[in-house]
């Protein structure tokens, strides 16, 4: 069981390493109190998150997404985020197309200082997506073709 | 596989919320664990010699630690499993102490949530791959930003101990704020006859090769081998041939150039060397003002000058070095007063900023030392000193205390006291934030023995009367407000960033805090780090500091960077990108998106062209390998196996 029924949604976090990462281990230090919904993914970068790895996870049960980064010019590898920018938001345009309400994904931006933007972007996403409800009892698909 | 895996209680700081016992008893279920144990204090060494034993005893071949961040003990695990006889990429770590246990209140979904992260962690170990270091050569030269006393210190420290030293500075000369101070607390001793000598001592130290006036241009490479570009401003004085003689200086007519040294405390020459002991003592031209620039003729420090040093056409210059370590003390800022309107907001002669008054008290400033002030050259009977204009205030968007502000109003009402005996000094204040050897004392003196009055409460508004200045503050003490008309005022500005901190940063892949402070690795265990290793911190471009504080850790820099460079070879991480050739299309687009360069192609033997990664130049970003559109080039460590192993174990349960 991978989320408890009724309290719970699915959510994945793909955080890099040096900014976001970072940020969240603040909010923790500071106690920073937030829904347990999100599990977080580990990558060194953003611009290392391909988009395949989201579709997969909307796919295959996830109910939301998020990504973050550092913010754009304050990489740890000079431009990831801005490769990262490009991909993410051409993924978000395309969701619909494959029957998924792009609000289940959000890309952002949070540094390693910013714990109290971490607790609000989690608080925020999580209530989205239990606005949203989970996206496997229900067919999404909108678009016309 | 045989997976082991370690919970650890972190006294209560885990086992507080998360109920540790269950998630060993969920653990030992997942397919590949063959060993789940919970334990007080795995990183203590007891905790780290049971994991090794373990690891001898059940015949582990991967560890998973459940604990605090990797970011705090990754290099600890990684160690003590390496000792334990397996190699170091077979650890994964759970974080659930700050990601779960410190910010969930519901220990049912804590405990549930620390589960999921452990079984995250054990489908991603199950798919490690042993990864091998390779050694490489370091260039033991260092590059250090800024010349403040704290990068001085850095300089001297490392040249000292044998390094070369590249000292890079945007202004003229060396010595930051400190050569502008008149005396220091809290031994009021001269500031400029402490740190001349250390200024002399870089200037000639053989091991030491000075740029003023120039910038950093650009930055690449990685610990042990950067290259760098810097920028040599033009200063259209030839400084191989100007022997500081000043000449140029008293016959320019231009006579109202900006001086950036007094911060405009008196206007200066449009050609000037900008104090006098100025290191290097060379002059240069400001543009901004030079009549030949302007009008086009002028001309006249060219003729005066005896060694013929001017050059009108001099343009900037750019040089490459190449350095293993970079020390970055690039200083602090101050904040404009155009953003405190309520005093006045730089609109009135009178109200002046507290470094401005350093000038006014220095011997060597402009107006040799007497204190005047600025509107008709007399002397202030009445001198209100004004405390956190700007700091600790949310409003503007300063929220922090600029740490040494309290201390040197303290200095400067005492400094008042001794150059005009009759005069009267108020102090408006917050909290007297004293805590340093000395200072508490330093401050009573100036209560107790120089009678400044100390008055508790914001100043609400300065506003002109006559030829006197009203400060119109709280008195919270009293409970009352208090109008004191003052000659001079003086505003203990915020301590802001240094100007151009931002990009500085983004050349040097440091992050920066919300208000332009560069951060730290660890506040309390690394300070003087940052997450690019081999980029060292030094100073109040950290966040505001004292002297003593910025000395103490350009001395902490430079033993980093002596302690780096002990060795003659450093390990390569080798969690880097890696071509499969069979798979490779050799579409090339990995080598347009890789940030560093470090891809190249490669021909092979039949004639097909793939993609080569370069290994010390690679940073393991992994662009390359979300952009392959064959999955040919995959990041080790964060392969497209590995990281859907991680999404497909929390898709599937
Ligand atoms: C009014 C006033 C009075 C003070 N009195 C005292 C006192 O009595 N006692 C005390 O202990 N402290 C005092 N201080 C604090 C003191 O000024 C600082 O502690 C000290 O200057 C910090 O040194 P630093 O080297 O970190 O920074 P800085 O002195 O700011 O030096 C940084 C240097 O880096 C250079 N630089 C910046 N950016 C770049 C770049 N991108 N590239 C190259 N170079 C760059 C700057 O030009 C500068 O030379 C006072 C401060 C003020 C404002
Ligand atoms: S992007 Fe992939 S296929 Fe194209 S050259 Fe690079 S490694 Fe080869
Ligand atoms: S991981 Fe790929 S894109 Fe990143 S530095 Fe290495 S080769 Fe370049």
């Amino acid at each position: 069981m991978s989320v408890i029924a009724a309290k719970e949604l699915r959510i994945i976090g793909f955080l890099c390493n040096w900014c976001s990462y970072g940020g969240a281990d603040t909010a923790g230090i500071s106690r920073f109190k937030q829904p347990t919904d999100l599990r977080i993914i580990r990558v060194p970068c953003s611009g290392r998150v391909d988009p395949l790895f989201i579709v997969k996870a909307l796919l295959n049960g996830a109910d939301g997404v998020l990504v973050s980064g550092c913010h754009p010019r304050d990489c740890h590898y000079s431009d990831g985020n801005f490769y990262a920018r490009r991909r993410l938001e051409m993924l978000k345009r395309l969701l619909p197309f494959i029957g998924i309400d792009e609000r289940r994904f959000h890309y952002t931006w949070i540094s390693a200082s910013e714990g109290e933007r971490w607790q609000q972007v989690v608080t925020d996403f999580t209530k989205q997506i239990h606005k949203l409800g989970p996206l496997h009892t229900k067919t999404e698909v909108r678009v016309e073709s | 596989m045989r997976v082991g895996v370690f919970i650890c209680h972190c006294g209560n700081n885990i086992a507080g919320t998360v109920d540790v016992k269950k998630v060993a008893e969920e653990t030992r279920r997942l397919p590949g664990v063959v060993y789940a144990t919970d334990y007080m204090y795995t990183c203590s060494e007891p905790g780290q010699d049971e994991i090794k034993e373990t690891i001898k005893k059940e015949g582990l071949d991967r560890v998973v630690v459940a604990s605090c961040s990797p970011r705090m003990h990754e290099v600890t695990f990684r160690r003590t499993v390496e000792k334990g006889g397996l190699n170091r990429y077979f650890l994964e770590m759970a974080n659930i102490r700050e990601h779960i246990s410190w910010v969930g209140e519901d220990k049912e979904l804590n405990t549930n949530k620390a589960i999921e992260a452990v079984r995250i962690a054990v489908a991603k170990v199950m798919r490690n791959k042993p990864l091998y270091s390779k050694s490489f050569k370091v260039n033991k030269r260092v590059l250090i930003i800024g010349g403040g006393v704290a990068g001085m210190q850095a300089a001297l420290d490392c040249a000292d101990g044998n390094l070369e030293v590249l000292l890079v500075e945007k202004s003229p000369s060396v010595g930051g704020m400190m050569a502008r101070l008149d005396k220091t607390f809290p031994t009021i001793d001269c500031s400029i006859c402490i740190l001349g000598p250390k200024m002399v001592d870089v200037a000639q130290h053989e091991k030491i090769k000075l740029y003023a006036y120039s910038e950093i241009e650009e930055i690449k490479g990685y610990v042990g081998n950067y290259q760098i570009k810097i920028r040599k401003k033009a200063t259209y004085v030839d400084w191989s041939k100007c022997t500081g003689c000043g000449e140029c200086m008293e016959k320019c007519p231009t006579k109202n150039a900006y001086d950036h040294f007094n911060f405009g405390v008196a206007p200066t020459r449009a050609i000037n060397i900008p104090f006098p002991q100025a290191i290097p003592k060379k002059a240069k031209i400001d543009p901004k003002y030079c009549r030949q620039f302007l009008k086009g003729k002028c001309g006249v420090c060219a003729k005066i000058c005896p060694t013929g040093a001017i050059n009108y056409e001099m343009q900037d210059e750019i040089v490459t070095e190449e350095v293993g370590a970079i020390i970055v003390a690039s200083g602090y800022g101050l904040i404009d007063m155009d953003r405190l309107p309520e005093y006045g907001g730089g609109r009135y002669p009178d109200v002046i900023t507290g470094i401005q008054y350093e000038r006014l008290l220095n011997a060597s400033g402009p107006t040799s030392g007497h204190i005047l002030r600025p509107s008709d050259k007399t002397e202030p009977k009445t001198v209100v000193f004004v405390s956190c204009a700007g700091s600790r205030d949310k409003s503007i968007g300063i929220p922090y205390c600029s740490n040494f502000c309290c201390m040197y109003i303290a200095k400067q009402a005492i400094l008042t006291k001794d150059h005009i005996p009759d005069s009267r000094s108020y102090v408006f204040y917050i909290d007297i934030r004293s805590s340093g050897k000395g200072y508490d004392e330093f401050v009573r003196r100036a209560q107790e023995d120089y009678g400044v009055n100390y008055i508790r409460g914001r100043v609400s508004r300065i506003y002109p009367k006559g030829k006197k200045m009203v400060v119109r503050g709280a008195d919270t003490l009293l409970g009352t407000q208090v109008e004191i008309e003052a000659d001079l005022v003086v505003l203990a500005t915020a301590v802001t960033a240094a100007p151009g901190a931002a990009e500085l940063a983004e050349k040097l892949h440091i992050s920066y805090d919300t208000f332009g402070f560069y951060v730290e690795s660890h506040p309390k265990l690394r300070p003087v780090e940052t997450n690019t290793s081999g980029v060292f911190l030094a100073g109040a471009a950290q966040g505001p500091k004292d002297i003593p504080a910025s000395v103490c850790q350009g001395s902490a820099a430079a033993s980093k960077v002596l302690a780096l460079f002990s060795r003659d070879t450093l390990e390569s991480d080798p969690a880097i990108a890696q071509v499969n050739t069979n798979a490779c299309v050799g579409c090339l687009k990995c080598v347009e998106t890789c940030p560093f360069g470090a891809i190249k192609e490669k021909e092979l033997r039949d004639g097909r062209v793939v993609a080569e990664v370069i290994e010390t130049v690679c940073a393991g970003c992994g662009i390359c390998t979300s952009t392959c559109p064959c999955g040919a080039i995959q990041l080790q460590h964060f392969t497209d196996n590995q990281l859907l192993a991680e999404v497909n174990t929390l898709c599937q349960s």
